[in-house]
């Protein structure tokens, strides 16, 4: 078995241990195989990112296996510097999100632990599939998970806001999968993602092609006008829901732009890129605006979310390195903070039942450690130098500069919009005076917590002070995917 | 002439013989259970798929009663899933039928009759053979439905049934008359090389094929003719529900086949436009209607019309420009289609009977209230056919989906695209009530606190259909190149 298998496969054996298992009188046991499960699932990532060449854009570990010949599918795995770091980026939240879970979810703990560890597997499958109908599958098996996960652990609106996620999500990727069986025909059979990048396409077709993907990943990412599920399912999720959600299924979106819109239709992209960029400078102002009066804070993480994608979406259709790199690195690093910012409000949550910012003011008199790691994540979240959020920001601007610099000032508006919704939902919460007796009473996060937030707190400073690392491995394949789609694919 | 070929026809001679013989050894038995029926129904049914799967791939297509009958691979599979699809549905039928009545040596014998009637449409080449299997099947349907005597639901659905059933017959056998009129035979493929030569009446021979079509519409249950799907499938027992919904639609699928395709193909372009639109009534009336429905077996009957929907665009795809090329592939893949769809009503419908007890139905939704509580496995297999209903990946739904898809797309035919898009369209409709299902068992509190008692048998039985329909999904590739093989076969005579 693969490295890859390995990484999809021992989640998904955990996972589905635990529903096998899983009674509520003993949920001891259910958290323990959990926990070894995500561990374990983490650990088997290492090596991908230990052993990952950087001088070659080739896919990597990559697997092979004849799974329904009469379509001509395979079971084809594979990363490269695009993708290598979702990998351990998955299955490392997915340990945080265990750990979070530990002492909060009290009912069918087996269920919750399993859904979350089969959800891990299946989204690696998205990160590494190369066969299109193999990706296909994964991308749409990640929302029976998610769907179960919103709709049972909840909150109050938990049905609408489970149904609103998946029909949305299902209307955009329905169309994509109509796109790749046409590409299957077109490439005379072959669901190879690796064929289709070769295989020269029309325009007419390319644009077909280019706006069906476009509906399944715009869902996905989520671009404005379609974003509106994204809201409901954050603030009723649970804070685990939350947490992946926002770290990692926001990224399938994304990363299905990289490895399909661009490469298979790059022409139509280019033709087609003020779309794009038209909806992500609405996301990064629009929604920047509207981020800075919500009351609720899960809402207002959400809205940053969008907007922040706003951006991964621009770098993607700058067309340069730096735009490029920029929009992967912002992805990575906003997994770590956007992960951090729900983990936050879970916190506070678990404590008080309530997300309104109004109910809270001067938690960190009461608060003291915790109040320092949700400062830091702020900072982050608005990009502070030296923090994980800046680095993407700034490479993403510097490349829209490169590109037109009207478009690069108006994203760097983000600047100043992160800065002010984020800092004033900080100023609300965290500092002043106490505001009434819930937060006279909170207790400070025990090791659990500590635990959690710390390691979340490391990913974000080390990527923000050295993210060498991070874009050393994109570097060869950035460049080929440029190269690639700087090319006609027109015949 | 060819001879009479007695070998031809030993499975349906072995289901008439093992129906009289199930009658009579009823009569000698006093077991209230009826045991002895039952199991030797059963395994009369298993000797039938026994042979009819055994080898059902081997030699060529023999002839038999003087060209009458037909035997090929096709013929064979549809039998054989068809015999198996029965004796899923007596398993998971048997501990219901006693409380309603039901529990009789008529039933089996019935049952068996049934099963022959199917037989006998998978293996005809001649209009009066499909007719004669049509009616074998039909008349021991509405005795079954009626069965339960004192219920005054059972009746009237098997007053509709039996109406709108003869109704149905009447067009089909008024279409085979105007085709006999036209070509002035009743043998299949002489029709075929009749209306190949152009030697004939166009006029005639097109009026009578909209009759066929129509005919073949009440039966699969296409909109418009779709009518008594919903009355029939909530009214009658759900025992006699599956037997409807189940094995009879090989049976339909099997004479579709053999009177449009083998028989008519020459008119491809005509009938093909009658199935393209009643396609997309079928998706957009029962998904459209499904979603309305309170009661679980109503809105299945609608699914069913929406699924039905899917088949058809299958069978529409297969010739383009008056090119048989793509005929193969575009009929396998409506032929897999069937075969999951029976797969997972199967399941659901057993699971509704799994659910019953002594006055007490479980048809509606809210039945299954906070079922992931009472009874986790039972749900999760729900879910598992639920989500393969809505075509979700790695359920075999999904994968039959894709097949019926990748046969319109690859005919690059741009009306026949946008009927793909069309589809997923409407089967995203789709997902929202059977989404709204899973909602039910998973999201909501238990009402019904009564514990599910059922033996070790059935509740093995519905466990293995879901991982059936789970497992089949990733693994479909034999049954998907079986079906095509049958069909090529069945396309080269």
């Amino acid at each position: 078995m693969g490295l890859l298998s390995l990484a999809i496969w021992l989640p998904i054996a955990f996972g589905t241990l635990l529903l096998a298992v899983g009674r509520d009188e003993n949920a001891g046991v259910a958290r323990a195989i959990a926990l070894v499960g995500a561990v374990a699932s983490f650990l088997v990532t290492i090596p991908v990112i230990t052993r990952f060449d950087v001088s070659t854009a080739a896919m990597q570990y990559a697997e092979k296996l004849e799974w329904v010949p009469r379509f001509n599918i395979h079971y084809a795995l594979g990363v490269d510097g695009l993708s290598m770091w979702f990998v351990p980026l998955t299955a490392f939240i997915t340990v945080i999100v265990v750990i979070a879970a530990w002492q909060v979810i009290e009912q069918r703990v087996a269920s919750y632990m399993g859904a979350f560890l089969i959800l891990s597997g299946l989204m690696i499958g998205v990160f590494t599939a190369m066969d299109g109908l193999l990706f296909y599958v994964f991308f749409e098996a990640t929302l029976i998970p998610m769907y179960i996960i919103i709709g049972v652990w909840g909150g109050p609106k938990r049905v609408y806001a489970a149904f609103k996620f998946f029909l949305y999500t299902l209307a955009g990727s329905l169309l994509m999968l109509v796109a790749l069986v046409y590409l299957y025909f077109k490439s005379g059979g072959s669901f190879d993602v690796l064929v289709w990048h070769k295989l020269p396409l029309p325009m007419d077709v390319q644009t077909l092609l280019f706006f069906a993907f476009f509906a399944a990943f715009s869902v996905k990412v989520p671009m404005w006008p379609v974003h509106t599920w994204l809201p409901d399912a954050h603030v009723e999720a649970p804070t685990g829901g939350s947490v992946v959600l926002a770290a990692i299924m926001l990224k399938l979106g994304a990363y299905g732009f990289l490895r399909f819109s661009l490469p298979i239709a790059p022409d139509a992209s280019r033709e087609y890129a003020w779309v794009i960029i038209a909806l992500s400078l609405i996301a990064v102002l629009y929604i920047g605006l509207v981020a800075l009066v919500q009351q609720d804070m899960k809402k207002l993480v959400a809205y940053s979310s969008i907007a922040h994608m706003g951006f991964v979406t621009l770098g993607f259709f700058m067309f340069n390195t730096l735009g490029v790199e920029g929009a992967i690195v912002q992805m990575i690093s906003h997994g770590f903070v956007s992960g951090a910012m729900f983990l936050c409000i879970g916190v506070l949550y678990d404590r008080v039942h309530s997300r309104e910012i109004a109910s809270y003011g001067g938690v960190a008199n009461t608060m003291p450690k915790f109040a320092a790691f949700a400062v830091l994540f702020a900072m982050a979240n608005c990009g502070l130098p030296g923090t994980a959020g800046f680095v993407g920001e700034w490479m993403v601007i510097l490349g829209a500069v490169k590109y037109n610099f009207w478009i690069a000032f108006l994203a760097s508006t983000t600047l100043v919009f992160g800065a002010a919704y984020t800092l004033w939902m900080v100023k609300r919460v965290y500092f002043g005076d106490v505001a009434n007796e819930h937060v006279r009473e909170l207790q400070d996060i025990n090791g659990r917590e500590f635990l959690m937030l710390g390691l979340l707190a490391v990913a974000v400073l080390a990527m923000g002070l050295y993210p060498k690392p991070f874009t050393d491995v994109m570097n060869v394949s950035v460049a080929e995917l440029l190269k690639h789609v700087a090319a006609s694919k027109l015949n | 002439m060819t001879p009479m070929n007695w070998p031809v026809v030993y499975p349906e001679l072995w289901l008439l013989v093992a129906g009289c013989g199930v009658l009579l050894i009823d009569l000698f038995t006093s077991d209230p259970e009826r045991g002895p029926a039952y199991w030797c129904t059963q395994v009369a049914i298993a000797v039938f798929v026994a042979i009819q799967l055994g080898d059902y791939n081997a030699g060529t297509t023999a002839y038999g009663m003087s060209g009458m009958v037909v035997v090929d691979p096709m013929g064979r599979l549809l039998g054989g899933f068809a015999g198996l699809s029965v004796m899923l549905t007596l398993a998971y039928a048997r501990p219901t039928l006693a409380s309603r009545d039901m529990q009789k040596g008529e039933f089996y014998m019935l049952t068996l009759f049934v099963l022959l009637g199917i037989s006998v449409m998978c293996s005809a080449n001649n209009f009066l053979v499909v007719y004669l299997g049509l009616e074998v099947m039909s008349l021991s349907l509405y005795a079954l439905t009626a069965m339960r005597r004192d219920h005054a639901l059972a009746t009237e659905a098997a007053m509709k049934y039996f109406v709108l059933g003869a109704l149905a017959s009447g067009f089909l056998l008024y279409g085979l008359s105007m085709i006999y009129g036209a070509t002035g035979t009743l043998e299949i493929p002489k029709v075929f090389d009749h209306i190949a030569n152009f030697r004939i009446n166009r006029e005639v021979l097109v009026f009578g094929v909209v009759f066929v079509v129509a005919g073949l519409g009440f039966k699969l249950g296409a909109v418009p003719f779709h009518m008594w799907v919903p009355d029939v499938y909530q009214g009658a027992p759900t025992a006699a529900t599956l037997l409807i919904g189940g094995a009879p639609k090989f049976a339909a699928f099997a004479i579709t086949i053999r009177l449009l395709v083998e028989g008519m193909l020459g008119l491809a372009v005509d009938w093909q436009q009658m199935l393209v639109v009643m396609a997309v009534a079928s998706l957009a009336v029962g998904n459209l209607a499904a979603i309305a429905q309170s009661n679980l077996k109503r809105m299945l009957a609608y699914s069913t019309i929406a699924q039905t929907g899917f088949i058809l665009l299958g069978l529409a795809a297969g010739v383009v420009g008056g090119n048989t090329v793509s005929a193969g592939n575009a009929y396998s893949s409506a032929m897999f289609y069937l075969v999951a769809y029976v797969l997972t009503t199967l399941g659901t419908f057993g699971l509704i009977m799994y659910l019953s007890r002594q006055g007490f139905e479980s048809e509606q939704i809210d039945d299954l209230a906070g079922l992931s509580r009472r009874a986790p496995w039972v749900a999760g297999v729900m879910t598992v056919f639920m989500f393969s209903l809505a075509g979700l990946p790695p359920m075999v739904g999904f994968f039959a989906k894709l097949a019926v898809i990748q046969a319109l797309v690859t005919t690059n035919v741009s009306g026949n695209i946008v009927l793909a898009v069309v589809a997923v369209m409407f089967s995203l409709i789709g997902a929202f009530y059977y989404l709204r299902v899973v909602k039910v068992m998973w999201f909501d509190e238990p009402v019904q606190t009564v514990p599910i008692v059922r033996g070790a048998g059935v509740s093995a039985l519905l466990a293995l259909n879901g991982v059936a329909v789970f497992v089949f999904g990733p693994l479909s590739g034999g049954l998907m190149a079986m079906c095509r093989d049958a069909i090529v076969k069945a396309l080269a005579n």
